[in-house]
């Protein structure tokens, strides 16, 4: 097993005899790494992130007064700083992670448990902890600490012990920030938490029978906490999360509970039409739409946007994903490969599951559309996972290019 | 099996799958989001759309004035005035319980209340009309307004609207006659009177408002204005239907003579009474009340309290809400004599100058019926004995049609109307009831009564005693069908309908329900008897109407009301004599003779009636005064 590779420049190695042809000095882009990037992976986060500040633009104008552009200003930055943030990421090679995944996991898992202690609430929930200019959202940034430090623990798992020992603890290791993240409480992160090991596992070539295991685990689970537990009176889910969870199948019963934000949703959505309501978007505009910069963007975009809108934005979520799975197959390492897998699910099971709620076939959960919705945290991590992505393609680029100069 | 870390890019068959899986679990999401977005945006985005459009158009109503009660001159009997009324649309609320006692809290300050007496009112509102807002208190001042405007974000659900209130500026006036009126109830909603309506909307729920209510509604206008999730105006006004006011109702009150006869109910000391004057000829409503009466305001409140409805209702008050003049059931004494004369004048049980002696009593199956004062008449014939009120004349009748087939004097009473519905434009009138040997022997064989029909029972009825059951308006339409020789004219208090520009959209002249021929000579014998009974000396009223300054005809009578109670007082007068035009029937419960309480107070309606230059149905106030007295001492 290797460790982690410097980045190599090509060229910093060559004979002193000089060449014709072409260049020996490397070019700014070779410079900067931009040049290895994968372009349609950037091209697709880019286009997300502008997309996602013309909605805020048009739809958030009149949301704090005095200050028509508070949001789109304060995506804007967050925008700057994540792509930063993905350019800086790219150029470390990402398998120095692997080093650090017993930091990291100690790193998500205190985060986590600081902001049980001394988070602030919001609606009930403590999910942030408060800085001067920024709520800071522990278990954004925990999502790519737990694929990077499971991934490595997987790796590491893999010369020791037998296959359903080494499944059933990176089970734990994923599971335990998982169920902290379900004490907030926010059931949509951890559901995230669980989704994210269950890639890595699956990647990592646990035996499909432990799947099925689990699967069957979490199906008694569900049942458990849905059905059984409020049956004998110990509910595990506050009234408005079990609401919430299943009023979905339910949508038109009562307009004025939680079925309302579902209803609204839909009639948002589907008055789009073929190619939007724009300025007449009454749905955003008129205040009927909740969470309308946040949770419920995509149904902001469906509104004014319409169909094509829509899809456009989905078909850059896809552009995403296919890179993101591309990505997984040319990995240099199993260790790239995971953390990717941990990526794509990640970003898959987010837009999979926010859009799906304001199309009515996802229950409601607080999960934000992947650098659609309003956020800093959000914003910020998804750049960061991105980032890991870039470097994992960066490297791929690097390993295959210095085979081929081997080869010469 | 564990993947082994290669390093470089794992490419097993078994990685191959498991990315290969990958892609389509993200494939089959994709497909469903599109199919999903295709069905809601291409496929129905219409309907949504009109959701979304739905969604925010909301139409506020602008109710529409009721219609205008007047009096025949068209003094105003009960209108609206507007008034600001302070409201919560209980929907609205939040729904959070703690920021919904905030709101409420809020709320009871700004309009003086407590806390519990707000819930209290939304508690007992919603009850009854569950989708209507609540309204807290009428008549806000204008600053409170003010202040809803500036904190309406602040007060979801709570509102001033500017309601129409019924007024009635001639206060107590006629309250019996016009009802009040409310929101129409959930159970009101069902019946096919109201379904035009929604909840919120005002119907008349009583008397003439009820009766007359499609007229007097009017038809509400609503405005459409574009609005936000939280209700506030935004954008222009998309529509508006002005709102159609009410048809006026012009009645045939005569509000002098009502506030007459009601002033003359209510000097016996608080005993209850009814009084009618009604035109002989069409059936006219001159005036109509019941004593006690209320104050029709109180509906006006936005809830009545179960207390003030209980004193409102119960015996112990007289209950005020209960109209005795078409809602009482008396027997009436010696007022039905004139129905037992002509009962046997028409049935030739006797001829007006048919000799009957009256000995003081007579003796019935061992039980003696006397005179009411003791006294001996004599040899006497008709006009005589009703002057005089003979009981053992009548006593005689009554024994004698006992004996007839025919039940002439039943027959007859209900051939006049008694014991049935007059068929006044008033809901909840009562029927009544003239005893029949088939009546009491049917209720003896199911055992409710402890002896079946005697001949004393057809000698107690011949004088208005007994079991019969009836009202003032009953008999005001018999005397009046005695005067005008048979039309048994069907009482109305609706003159006719004015639009709000005073044209006439509707004129009642309701058809007499029916006609029996009544020979001219009987009824002459008839009105001279009770002429002679008011106008000359020794008749039973000649006290009360000796002086008085226009011939009339009248009839006294005390009804029996029982071992323990007072005797009830009636009179009923048609007048002028000999050629009547009104009849005025007065009865004061627990008022003794006829002439000690019912006689004077229909004296003053009469002086009313007459000294009242515009009374209908009388040329001049001197003519029928220079015929006077005199002529028929």
């Amino acid at each position: 097993m290797a460790t982690a590779r410097v980045p190599t420049r090509p060229t910093a190695r060559a004979t002193p005899r000089p060449r014709p042809f072409p260049s020996t000095r490397p070019s700014a882009a070779e410079r900067t790494g931009l040049a290895y990037l994968d372009p349609l992976l950037a091209f697709a986060a880019i286009g997300l992130i502008v997309f996602s500040i013309v909605t805020l633009a048009v739809t958030t104008k009149g949301d704090v007064a005095g200050n028509p552009y508070f949001f789109v200003i304060r995506q804007s930055i967050y925008a700057v700083i994540g792509i930063a943030l993905m350019l800086a990421i790219a150029r470390v090679d990402y398998s120095r992670f692997r080093e650090l995944r017993v930091g990291l996991y100690t790193a998500m898992i205190s985060t986590i448990l600081l902001v049980l202690v001394v988070g602030s609430a919001t609606r009930g929930t403590r999910r942030w902890i408060e800085f001067p200019f920024f709520t800071f959202q522990p278990s954004e940034l925990g999502k790519v600490l737990l694929v990077a430090a499971l991934a490595g623990f997987a790796i590491d798992r893999l010369r020791r012990t037998s296959e359903r020992q080494r499944t059933a603890r990176l089970l734990l290791l994923g599971l335990a920030p998982a169920a902290l993240i379900f004490l907030q409480p926010d059931l949509g992160t951890g559901f995230v938490y669980g989704v994210i090991t269950m890639a890595v596992l699956y990647i990592a070539g646990v035996h499909w029978t432990h799947f099925a295991a689990v699967g069957a685990a979490v199906v008694a689970a569900i049942t458990l906490v849905l059905v059984i537990a409020p049956a004998v009176g110990l509910p595990v889910l506050k009234g408005y999360q079990q609401e919430r969870l299943t009023s979905f199948l339910n949508p038109s019963e009562d307009p004025r509970d939680s079925s309302y934000q579902i209803n609204q949703a839909l009639i948002a959505v589907g008055s789009g039409g073929k190619t939007g309501r724009g300025d007449e978007a009454t749905q955003a505009q008129s205040g009927f739409l909740p969470e309308r910069h946040t949770d419920f963007i995509f149904a902001v975009v469906g509104e004014r946007f319409g169909f094509v809108g829509a899809a456009f934005l989905l078909s850059l979520y896809a552009l995403l994903i296919w890179r993101a799975l591309r990505i997984l197959t040319i990995s240099k390492n199993l260790y790239g490969s995971m953390i990717a897998a941990g990526i794509a699910s990640m970003l898959m099971f987010q837009v999979f599951v926010n859009v799906g709620m304001a199309v009515g076939i996802m229950p409601i959960t607080g999960i934000p559309l992947p650098l659609m919705s309003y956020g800093g945290s959000s914003v910020l991590v998804t750049f960061l996972a991105l980032g890991l992505l870039q470097s994992i393609y960066v490297q791929a680029q690097l390993t295959s290019k210095s085979r081929a100069a081997t080869a010469l | 099996m564990y993947l082994p870390d290669r390093n470089r890019a794992p490419t097993t068959s078994q990685f191959a799958v498991r990315v290969a899986v990958l892609g389509g679990v993200a494939l089959a999401m994709f497909s469903i989001i599109f199919l999903r977005l295709w069905y809601l945006q291409v496929l129905s985005g219409d309907r949504y759309l009109e959701e979304a459009q739905n969604n925010q158009i909301r139409e506020i109503k602008v109710p529409a004035p009721r219609g205008e009660i007047l009096d025949r001159y068209g003094k105003v009997l009960v209108d609206n005035r507007t008034a600001l009324a302070l409201q919560i649309q209980t929907q609205d609320l939040p729904v959070d319980r703690d920021q919904r006692k905030r709101v409420l809290k809020r709320v009871a300050d700004l309009a003086g209340m407590s806390l519990e007496d707000v819930r209290k009112e939304i508690r007992e509102q919603t009850k009854e009309l569950p989708a209507s807002p609540v309204t807290l208190k009428r008549d806000v001042a204008y600053p409170l307004v003010y202040y809803l405007q500036e904190h309406q974000t602040e007060l979801p659900g709570v509102s001033v609207e500017r309601v129409f209130v019924r007024h009635y500026p001639q206060g107590t006036l006629g309250a019996h006659i016009f009802g009040y009126v409310s929101e129409v109830t959930a159970d009101q909603l069902e019946e096919p009177r109201y379904q035009d309506l929604s909840p919120g909307d005002q119907v008349g729920q009583t008397g003439l408002e009820y009766e007359y209510d499609h007229l007097l509604r009017g038809r509400d206008g609503a405005t459409r204005v574009q609005v936000d999730a939280l209700g506030r105006p935004r954008g222009a006004q998309l529509s508006s239907e002005e709102a159609v006011p009410g048809d006026s109702l012009r009645t045939t009150l005569d509000s002098q003579i009502q506030a007459s006869g009601e002033a003359a109910l209510a000097q016996f000391g608080g005993l209850p009474g009814a009084f009618v004057a009604m035109d002989v000829q069409d059936g006219e409503i001159l005036g109509l009340g019941s004593y006690p009466t209320f104050d029709p305001s109180i509906f006006t409140r936005p809830s009545l309290s179960p207390a003030l409805y209980k004193r409102l209702s119960s015996e112990q008050t007289g209950a005020p809400l209960a109209d005795r003049a078409i809602q009482g059931l008396y027997p009436t004494g010696s007022t039905f004599k004139p129905i037992t004369a002509v009962a046997a004048l028409e049935s030739g049980l006797i001829t007006p100058d048919t000799p009957v002696t009256d000995t003081g009593s007579i003796t019935v199956d061992t039980i003696e019926f006397k005179n009411a004062g003791g006294q001996a008449f004599g040899t006497i014939t008709l006009p005589t004995a009703l002057q005089v009120s003979s009981d053992v004349y009548f006593y005689k009748l009554g024994l004698e049609a006992d004996s007839e087939k025919s039940e002439p004097i039943q027959t007859w009473a209900s051939n006049l109307g008694i014991g049935s519905a007059t068929g006044i434009d008033l809901p909840a009138e009562v029927d009544g009831l003239v005893p029949t040997p088939e009546w009491r022997n049917q209720l003896y064989d199911q055992g409710e009564t402890d002896r079946p029909w005697s001949a004393g029972d057809s000698v107690n009825l011949a004088v208005g005693q007994g079991d019969l059951q009836t009202n003032p308006l009953q008999m005001a339409v018999a005397y009046a069908a005695i005067a005008n020789g048979g039309d048994l004219v069907r009482p109305h208090l609706a003159q006719r309908v004015e639009d709000a520009s005073g044209r006439v959209v509707q004129e009642f002249n309701p058809a007499p329900r029916g006609h029996v021929d009544i020979d001219p000579e009987y009824q002459g014998a008839i009105l001279s008897g009770m002429h002679a009974g008011a106008m000359e000396p020794g008749g039973t009223s000649y006290p009360v109407f000796g002086g008085f300054p226009v011939d009339i005809a009248g009839k006294t009578g005390t009804a029996e009301r029982g071992l323990f109670e007072e005797d009830q007082s009636w009179y009923i007068a048609l007048a002028p004599y000999p050629d009547p035009k009104v009849v005025v029937a007065v009865t004061i419960e627990q008022g003794g003779f006829g002439a000690d309480a019912a006689a004077p107070a229909a004296s003053q309606i009469l002086a009313t009636y007459f000294e009242h230059p515009n009374a209908p149905g009388h040329a001049a106030p001197e003519a029928p005064a220079e015929t006077g007295a005199g002529a028929y001492d």
